[in-house]
C-alpha cells in the first residue's frame, strides 16, 4: 500500500496489472460495462484530484467540462460530419481555453471564488445543453456516432475496456509526473501555505491555473470518448449533481492521492450497482459519505488505510 | 411598454426578496465562521415543505410556519454542531464539501419524509391580482416583499442594538479577540446557523404559494442566494440584500426580454462577469490575509 502511494513506477505497474487481469474475472459484458464506466469516472477524478488535492481548490462544474467534451463529439461528428478524433481535440481545446480564461483572473483570489465560478459555468453549460435542442436534442439527449479512426471502428465492451484502461494509465502517469515535477512540489507548497510558497518565489497562481486547465481537459477527453462509447448522451451527464458526484469520488478516495482518486471512482461507481436500495436512498448515502469522510476521515479512504498499515506491521 | 417593464420589475423584486434573504443567510454564517453554507437552500425548502404539508393536515398557517422555522433552526444547529464545528480548523475546500454533503443529505431525508411531489400552499390573502399602474400583481408578492423587508430591518437592529448581535459581529471581526473578552464563539457559530436557518425557512414559507414546494426547490434558490451574497461582497449584509434584488430583477428582465429558457442562467452569467472584473463584489472590501 505504501509502495502504491510513494513509488511512482510500482503504483503504475500495480494499476496496469489490475487492469490487465480484471477482464478474466468479469463474467460478461454487463460487468465489463461497469468497469468501463468506473474507468471513465476515474480519468475525470484523477484530474479533479490534482485540483482539489494538490492546488487546494474545488471545482463544482467539472461535469460541465465533461459535457462540453461529450457534446462536442456528439454534435461535430453527428451533425457536421467531422472525424471523431478532430472533434475530440476541438472539444479539449475549447475546454482548455475556457478553463484558462476563467481561471487566470479568478485563481489569483483566495478560497471559494473558483467554487462559485465553476458552479456557474457548470450550470450555464447544462442549461445551454437542455435548451439548444436543435443541436443537442434537448433534455432527451442525442445519439452519438461510433468512434472511427484510420478506418477502424471502436465497437463493443471488449475493445472499449482496453481503450479506457490505456487512457487511465496514461492519465495517471501524466498526473504522477506532474506531482513529482518541480512544479508539483511547488503545488504542494501551495496547499501547505500559499503565502509561504509565494515568499520563496513560487508563482502559485500560475501553477493553479495550469492544474485547473489540465484537469478540465482530462474531463473533456473522457466526455468525448464516453459519448462515443455510450452512443447516447443526455444533459444530466453535465449537471450540478454529476459535478458533486465527481467531487465525492475524489474526496472519498483520498485528496492528494492519485490512486485514491481511482479507488474512489471505482467504489462509488460500483456502490449503486451493488446496492439496489441505493436507488431510494441515493442522496442520503451520497451526502452521508461526503460529510462522514470529511469529519472522520479527512484524508480519504486510501491514505487512511495506508497510514494504518505500517502501524500494524510494527505491532 | 412601461406596464410590461413594471410587470417584470415587480416579479423580479418578489423573487429577488427571497434571494436577498438567502444571501443574507450566507453572509451571516460566513461572518461568524468563514463557512460557505451550501445547505442554505435546504432551510428554504424545509420552511416551504413544512408549512405546505402542515397546513394541508389542518394546522393553522402561522403555527405551521413557526414549526417549519423551528425545525429548520434545529437542523441548522445540528449541521453546525456535528459537521462544521468538528472540522473547525479544516480548509475552505473541506468546509464547502461538508455543507454540500449536508445539503444533499437533507434533501434525501426530505424526500423520504415528504415524497417527491409538488405541494401546494394557498396564498395567504387570496389570489385576486392587484392592479398597479397597468401591471398586475399577486397579493402574495406583497407578503413576500413585506416579510423580507421586516426580516431585513429586524436583522439590522439585531446586529446593531442587541448584545448577542454585537457578539456575533465582534466574532466575525476577530475570533480570538472576541474569545478573549469573554464571548462564547462556539455559541456564536451555532446562533448564526440558527438565525440563517430561520431567515431561510420563513422565506421558503412565504414564497411557497408562488413557486409550489418540492424537495428540490432549495437548490436553485440557495445557489442564487449564494450569487447574491458574492455579488454584494461576501460577508457584507446590505450588499447581499442589494445583490439579491439585482439578481432577481435581472433574471425577470432576462426572462421577459431575452429568453425564458435562459432565466436560470442569468444569475450565473452576472456572477461570472463580476468575478472576472470586480472580484470583491459590488460592495465588498479588498481582502487581506494574515499569515
Amino acid at each position: 500500500m505504501n509502495a502504491l502511494l510513494h513509488g511512482r513506477l510500482t503504483g503504475l505497474l500495480a494499476l496496469g496489472a489490475v487492469i490487465a487481469v480484471l477482464p478474466a474475472f468479469l463474467p460478461n459484458n454487463f460487468y465489463l460495462d461497469i468497469a468501463i464506466l468506473a474507468g471513465f469516472n476515474a480519468v475525470v477524478c484523477v484530474g479533479l484530484n490534482l485540483l482539489i488535492g494538490y492546488a487546494g481548490q474545488i471545482s463544482l462544474g467539472h461535469a460541465g467540462f465533461f459535457g462540453i467534451g461529450a457534446y462536442a463529439s456528439g454534435v461535430l461528428v453527428g451533425v457536421y460530419g467531422w472525424p471523431p478524433i478532430l472533434a475530440l481535440l476541438t472539444g479539449a481545446v475549447v475546454v482548455g481555453l475556457l478553463a484558462f480564461l476563467v481561471a487566470k483572473p479568478i485563481l489569483r483570489l483566495k478560497g471559494h471564488y473558483l467554487a462559485m465560478a465553476t458552479l456557474g459555468i457548470g450550470i450555464i453549460v447544462s442549461i445551454v445543453l437542455r435548451t439548444e435542442s436543435g443541436l443537442t436534442g434537448g433534455p432527451d439527449g442525442m445519439m452519438v456516432e461510433p468512434f472511427k479512426i484510420f478506418g477502424f471502428e471502436l465497437y463493443g465492451e471488449k475493445v472499449w475496456y482496453w481503450v479506457v484502461g490505456v487512457l487511465l494509465i496514461g492519465v495517471v502517469w501524466l498526473s504522477l509526473n506532474l506531482i513529482d515535477s518541480p512544479m508539483g512540489r511547488a503545488l504542494r507548497a501551495v496547499h501547505g501555505s500559499e503565502v509561504a510558497a509565494e515568499v520563496v518565489g513560487v508563482d502559485t497562481a500560475r501553477f493553479k491555473v495550469l492544474v485547473f486547465v489540465v484537469s478540465a481537459v482530462f474531463a473533456s477527453v473522457a466526455g468525448s470518448l464516453f459519448a462515443h462509447y455510450a452512443g447516447l448522451i443526455t444533459p444530466a451527464k453535465a449537471d450540478f449533481f454529476k459535478s458533486i458526484e465527481l467531487v465525492t469520488m475524489v474526496v472519498f478516495g483520498g485528496m492528494a492521492s492519485t490512486f485514491g482518486a481511482v479507488v474512489g471512482a471505482v467504489v462509488l461507481t460500483l456502490l449503486p450497482q451493488a446496492l439496489t436500495v441505493f436507488q431510494d436512498y441515493q442522496q442520503i448515502v451520497l451526502g452521508g459519505i461526503l460529510m462522514a469522510t470529511m469529519v472522520f476521515m479527512p484524508k480519504g479512504l486510501l491514505p487512511t488505510l495506508a497510514a494504518l498499515l505500517p502501524a500494524r506491521r510494527r505491532a | 411598454m412601461f406596464a410590461e417593464l413594471l410587470q417584470y420589475m415587480l416579479s423580479g423584486l418578489t423573487i429577488g426578496a427571497i434571494y436577498a434573504l438567502a444571501g443574507l443567510g450566507f453572509s451571516i454564517i460566513y461572518n461568524a465562521s468563514h463557512v460557505i453554507n451550501f445547505a442554505q437552500g435546504e432551510f428554504i425548502m424545509i420552511g416551504g415543505m413544512a408549512s405546505a404539508t402542515l397546513t394541508a393536515s389542518g394546522v393553522p398557517l402561522p403555527l405551521a410556519i413557526l414549526i417549519g422555522c423551528g425545525g429548520a433552526m434545529l437542523v441548522g444547529v445540528l449541521v453546525a454542531k456535528f459537521a462544521v464545528e468538528r472540522a473547525r480548523n479544516a480548509s475552505t475546500v473541506t468546509l464547502i464539501i461538508i455543507t454540500i454533503g449536508a445539503s444533499i443529505f437533507l434533501r434525501g431525508v426530505a424526500e423520504l419524509v415528504w415524497g417527491k411531489d409538488f405541494k401546494r400552499l394557498d396564498a395567504f390573502s387570496g389570489e385576486t391580482p392587484i392592479q398597479f399602474l397597468g401591471a398586475s400583481m399577486q397579493p402574495q408578492s406583497l407578503w413576500v416583499v413585506g416579510t423580507a423587508a421586516v426580516l431585513i430591518v429586524a436583522i439590522g437592529l439585531f446586529f446593531n442594538r442587541t448584545l448577542t448581535g454585537k457578539a456575533i459581529l465582534a466574532t466575525s471581526h476577530n475570533r480570538l479577540a472576541a474569545q478573549l473578552v469573554g464571548i462564547d464563539v462556539k455559541r456564536v457559530v451555532l446562533a448564526s446557523f440558527a438565525l440563517s436557518a430561520a431567515l431561510g425557512a420563513i422565506g421558503g414559507a412565504v414564497v411557497a404559494p408562488i413557486t409550489f414546494s418540492y424537495t428540490e426547490m432549495g437548490i436553485m434558490l440557495g445557489l442564487k442566494g449564494f450569487t447574491a451574497a458574492v455579488l454584494g461582497g461576501l460577508g457584507h449584509g446590505p450588499g447581499a440584500v442589494a445583490g439579491g434584488l439585482i439578481v432577481g430583477v435581472a433574471e425577470a428582465l432576462g426572462a421577459g426580454y431575452i429568453s425564458s429558457a435562459y432565466k436560470d442562467a442569468v444569475a450565473f452569467v452576472i456572477i461570472l462577469a463580476v468575478l472576472l472584473f470586480m472580484p470583491n463584489g459590488l460592495f465588498g472590501k479588498r481582502g487581506t490575509e494574515r499569515v
